[in-house]
């Protein structure tokens, strides 16, 4: 039954880490449910700068932009982060000067 | 009527070079400007890094954005001048003012809709601060999805 929730079901993992579910009430949750019931860690698929209603997508903003270079530092897929064609074009600019400058890492060391 | 450029140039110096050399790199930007007729409008330094990868065997280096208001060819004539000071282990020019007026218009335009949308349902055209508090923001560009995942 778990997989009931379709749309859900992958985008759990989706930007793992981020900070967005943030608070306690996450955290309580965990502790309630003993990780049987991944569902409930469900996060709508949906495009952070959007949501959020980030315009700009700056390069020297080294701090948002690492959410969406994990471990071997190659660009987040769209499929994985919810993020939308257009954020996803401005992310990847973003992220190709970041390395430029060595603000991110190119690959993995 | 051609609106005036704006560029980023942010450059890296070697972690090795003493603060004087960095403010003589940056005095040597600002003399460029100047001869080539554009404006400094700003600089800043953000000191010294981490490099996320070693650049010429550094692991640090000191960060400097100037925000340069000018043409083309000053642009080209910065970039040739960093290429051969070799305290400057890396450097990067952007031109940012179309993509700032990218910025401008989005965010002007989902504003306006906003407003519209509330005038039409009776509301004040701008969310309260208590309403923003609450999470209620029905009057919303359709974008609130993502209020779900901030609770
Ligand atoms: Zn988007």
């Amino acid at each position: 039954m778990a997989f009931g929730a379709k749309k859900s079901g992958s985008g759990g993992r989706g930007r793992g880490g981020t900070s967005r579910t943030g608070s306690a009430a996450g955290g309580d949750r965990a502790g309630a449910a003993g990780g049987q019931r991944r569902s409930l860690f469900r996060r709508r698929k949906v495009c952070k700068f959007c949501a959020d209603k980030i315009d700009d997508i700056n390069y020297k903003d080294v701090k948002l932009l690492q959410g969406f270079v994990p471990e071997r530092a190659k660009v987040l897929p769209r499929r994985i982060s919810g993020t939308c064609a257009k954020h996803q074009r401005k992310l990847r600019v973003a992220i190709m000067r970041a390395r430029v400058l060595a603000l991110l890492p190119y690959a993995a060391e | 009527m051609s609106a005036p450029r704006r560029y980023e140039l942010v450059y890296i110096v070697s972690p090795d070079a003493p603060e004087e050399q960095v403010a003589a790199i940056h005095e040597q930007v600002d003399q460029t400007v100047q001869k080539m007729g554009g404006t400094l409008e700003k600089s800043e330094n953000w000191g010294r890094r981490k490099l996320a990868y070693e650049i010429q065997h550094h692991k640090d280096g000191v960060y400097v954005l100037e925000v340069i208001v000018g043409g083309g060819e000053l642009m080209k004539e910065l970039d040739r001048k960093l290429k051969v000071i070799d305290q400057v282990i890396r450097h990067l020019i952007v031109r940012v003012d179309d993509e700032q007026r990218v910025v401008d218009r989005t965010r002007t335009r989902r504003q306006d809709t906003q407003a519209r949308r509330r005038t039409a349902r009776g509301l004040p055209p701008v969310p309260t601060e208590g309403e923003r508090r609450r999470g209620d923001s029905g009057d919303d560009d359709g974008g609130e999805i993502g209020l779900e995942t901030e609770i």
